[in-house]
């Protein structure tokens, strides 16, 4: 009965989000108090519909209610409960269905508390959520309904990947869909704006703090994504450049820039066009990004179980979307007025420059995810990996930093090189110390380690030069956010050189007892045993690592054998001290009593994942800071408050 | 400047610059990308020695043997027409075994001999590989030379 509840509330919704398009749309037509009043409550039902389908899922796979395919296919009795539940969304059709729940609870929060906007704008935007919906709960109905059921039930389920049983992936998905979908409100609200011809700096100021979450959301996604890749694959490394990696990235480029702009227009009535432009990119990345990731059509060592239907569905979903808001823009954009002029050397120069960058660094990962498909549809097959993305992306990522530095100390509309010079002097005389430093210190680093390093340190002094000579206390709090943010870019990229600088390795097949040296540490291959778990057996080694005279660490790598399915996954570990990470695994046995054992000494590098948390934190702060009631209304208006 | 030539300006250096990631994308394409062989191209195009390519096939049941030093193994790579033999250094993906499907990146030191950086072995045909957060793949990297 459950599940024939939720594949019922789920109609019930797609017919309210249908209803809430036509409402949308006749409000924008013909105006009007009492439409407008039923617009809202519809979008509620909408998300309570949706919401109630979602929350079935999650109990007949809490239930492990083998008569639903779904569950068959992801799930076990045998599952401990957290992935009892996360196996929900751990596949195809229940990540979709999650992803339009978070969709419709964002369109009823639209419709609830958005008081910004004019009321046509919001109809239109509301009509737009409504339309985007529908695409996706066809989508379900048509083409992968979650509640479909088995007609012979089987005494067990198919089980759950043992990669996923893992609380920080558990998490993870949720997080990145909150981004994709603040994305597609911010879409709603571009198109909303360019159906009623009302692109200005009130419309700014309401998609801000949509553009803010999603950024904030899509950042802790990667964040944490790129750190479970990196302690449960077992492979020491932390960013891949695989296609399901890139399909985070880019939306996360394109919010990037659209977050600039989109204070350019709040602040300044700048960047008009660019930033409605910006909106629709964003949202067609990430939708871009589902299509690489569900469709299976990349030649990824993911080899998904391939269903070409759901790829053309997603592709024509794409097109209409996309195409759509395209069409509009281009019919559209020629009546939006131009915005205030500035100087090329200004803040808003620099935003433009920042925004030019990330864009370019966005079509360069574009190009190289999509290179592969287009070369194997001529008959080719290539593979495109980190030398391309690293050689092309790298160094202007690096620009890009560089611009990040100079920018937030330049003043709105003009500004004078010399007296920008000045103002960024200590960050540069920082960077040329620090590249001087490196140089001496370690000779042979490459290129663009040694930039990255040296980036850093200067980074790291320019972004908190906004808070110099001011009265901190109050500097208000969307500053603090965007020097945090800032610093954390800094912090990560000097966790990402000398990650890339100064890792030492050890590869070596070793005998209880013996000793093997990795960085600055002796390591005693103590033990290794077999251990039960869960729902898993496991070959446990003990190493017990000595540095100096400080207390001997003691890690347990593993290698875990599942049975259902017949998986084995190797479990890391690591060792977290201030200057670096210790990280172990433990291999095959090899003739002669041997296990291979593989040690990495990482220095510095959980500050990749600081600074990525410290980014998110940036954009809270300045969430937090544009939802206060405003106090000072003439720093509000001028963006972060003037330098001074 | 006017606002209106001022938004042309703009309009036209962003356009420069998203040509100019395209053809410095498409440059870099040209040199790096590895192309994907299997084994009877690889013998058949003459892949260039010491080029970085991307060998997929199956490992050959019956050729895995492992080196006195515990951590290099030899085998070949395999899809039915014809083989090639790799060597790789380093801890092997959990599902890398005899008659599992692999990609192998790395370099043809020889005719038909292959040294691996990195090995990504392909899931279980019977079960989905994750798909949610990426990085699905069981990767391990080689030792850094």
């Amino acid at each position: 009965m459950i599940a024939e509840t939720g594949l019922i509330a789920l109609w019930i919704a797609a017919a309210f989000a249908a209803l809430q398009a036509c409402l949308g749309l006749a409000v924008l037509k013909a105006g009007g108090e009492d439409l407008m009043r039923a617009v809202r409550p519809v979008a509620i039902a909408q998300a309570v519909m949706t919401a109630t389908a979602f929350g079935a899922l999650l109990l007949v796979f809490y239930r492990t209610d083998l008569s639903v395919k779904l569950v068959v296919d992801d799930s076990a009795t045998t599952l401990p409960t957290l992935y009892r539940i996360t196996g929900a969304w751990g596949n195809h059709e229940g990540s979709m269905l999650m992803w339009v729940t978070i969709l419709a609870l964002a369109g009823a929060a639209v419709a609830l508390f958005e008081r910004r906007l004019p009321e046509r704008t919001l109809a239109a935007t509301i009509a737009a959520q409504g339309v985007i919906a529908l695409g996706f709960f066809a989508f379900l109905l048509f083409s992968s309904n979650p509640f479909a059921r088995v007609y012979d039930v089987p005494a067990e389920g198919n089980g759950f990947n043992p990669l996923l049983q893992d609380p920080g992936l558990a998490f993870h998905p949720p997080t990145l869909y909150v981004g994709y979908v603040g994305l597609s409100v911010a879409f709603s609200f571009a198109v909303g704006a360019l159906l009623t011809r009302d692109v200005g700096p009130a419309f700014a100021r309401a998609m801000r703090p949509w553009v803010l979450g999603a950024w904030m959301f899509l950042t802790l996604g990667i964040t944490a994504g790129s750190y479970w890749a990196y302690y449960e694959l077992g492979w020491g490394g932390w960013w891949f450049w695989d296609p399901t990696e890139n399909a985070s990235l880019m939306p996360w480029l394109a919010a990037t820039a659209l977050l600039h702009s989109v204070t350019v227009l709040a602040t300044r009535d700048g960047l008009r066009a660019w930033t409605v432009m910006l909106a629709v990119v964003a949202f067609s990345m990430s939708m871009v990004g589902t299509f690489l990731v569900r469709s299976g059509v990349l030649t990824s060592v993911h080899a998904f179980a391939l269903d070409p239907r759901r790829g053309a569905f997603i592709l024509v979903l794409l097109a209409l979307y996309i195409g759509g808001a395209l069409a509009l823009f281009g019919a559209r954009i020629a009546t939006v007025s131009e915005g205030n002029r500035f100087e090329p050397v200004s803040r808003e120069g620099a935003l433009v420059v920042n925004n030019l960058l990330l864009s370019v660094i966005l079509a360069i990962v574009l190009i190289g995810t999509l290179y592969p498909l287009f070369t194997e549809a001529m008959g080719t097959k290539v593979s495109v990996g980190p030398p391309y993305f690293n050689a092309t992306a790298g160094p202007i990522a690096l620009i890009l930093v560089a611009v990040m530095a100079a920018g937030p100390v330049m003043r709105w509309r003009r500004d004078q090189i010399v007296a920008v010079g000045k103002r960024i002097a200590i960050p540069a005389v920082l960077v040329i110390v620090a590249l001087a430093v490196a140089l001496w210190w370690a000779p042979g680093l490459h290129i663009l380690p040694l930039l990255g390093l040296a980036l850093a340190a200067g980074t790291a002094a320019a972004s908190v030069a906004p808070l110099w000579k001011r009265n901190l206390r109050r500097t208000p709090l969307f500053t603090w956010g965007m020097v945090v943010a800032h610093f954390g870019v800094a912090v990560s990229l000097a966790g990402m050189a000398s990650e890339s600088a100064f890792t030492q390795e050890t590869l070596v097949a070793a005998r209880p007892g013996e000793m093997v040296r990795v960085g600055p540490y002796a390591v005693r291959f103590a033990a290794i045993e077999p251990v039960a778990g869960e729902n898993y057996t496991a070959v446990q080694a003990t190493l017990v690592a000595t540095r100096g005279t400080a207390t001997p660490i003691t890690l347990r790598p593993a290698q875990r054998t599942f049975d259902n399915p017949p998986q084995q996954t190797s479990e890391s570990a690591i060792a977290t001290r201030p200057d670096g990470q210790l990280y172990t695994v433990v291999g095959e046995p090899v003739p002669g009593g041997r296990w291979q054992l593989r040690l990495w000494w990482k220095p510095f590098v959980t500050l990749i994942w600081l600074g990525g948390t410290l980014i998110a934190i940036g954009g809270a702060l300045s969430l937090i800071g544009r939802s206060l009631p405003r106090r000072r209304k003439a720093e509000e208006q001028s963006g972060f408050a003037r330098f001074r | 400047m006017k606002a209106k030539n001022q938004r042309l300006v703009l309009a036209l250096i962003a356009l420069v610059a998203l040509v100019g990631a395209a053809l410095l994308a498409m440059s870099a394409l040209k040199d790096r990308a590895s192309y994907f062989y299997s084994p009877s191209d690889a013998l058949r195009d003459h892949v260039a020695l010491g080029q970085a390519v991307r060998l997929g096939g199956v490992v050959e049941k019956g050729s895995l043997r492992r080196e006195t030093d515990g951590v290099t193994i030899d085998f070949r790579v395999t899809d039915g027409i014809a083989t090639v033999a790799a060597r790789y250094t380093g801890i092997v993906p959990d599902l890398f075994r005899e008659g599992s499907g692999v990609v192998a990146e790395g370099r043809f030191t020889a005719p038909g001999q292959f040294v691996a950086d990195t090995i990504l072995a392909k899931h279980d045909e019977n079960y989905k590989p994750p798909e949610l957060a990426g990085n699905g793949m069981h990767q391990s990297a080689s030792l850094k030379k």
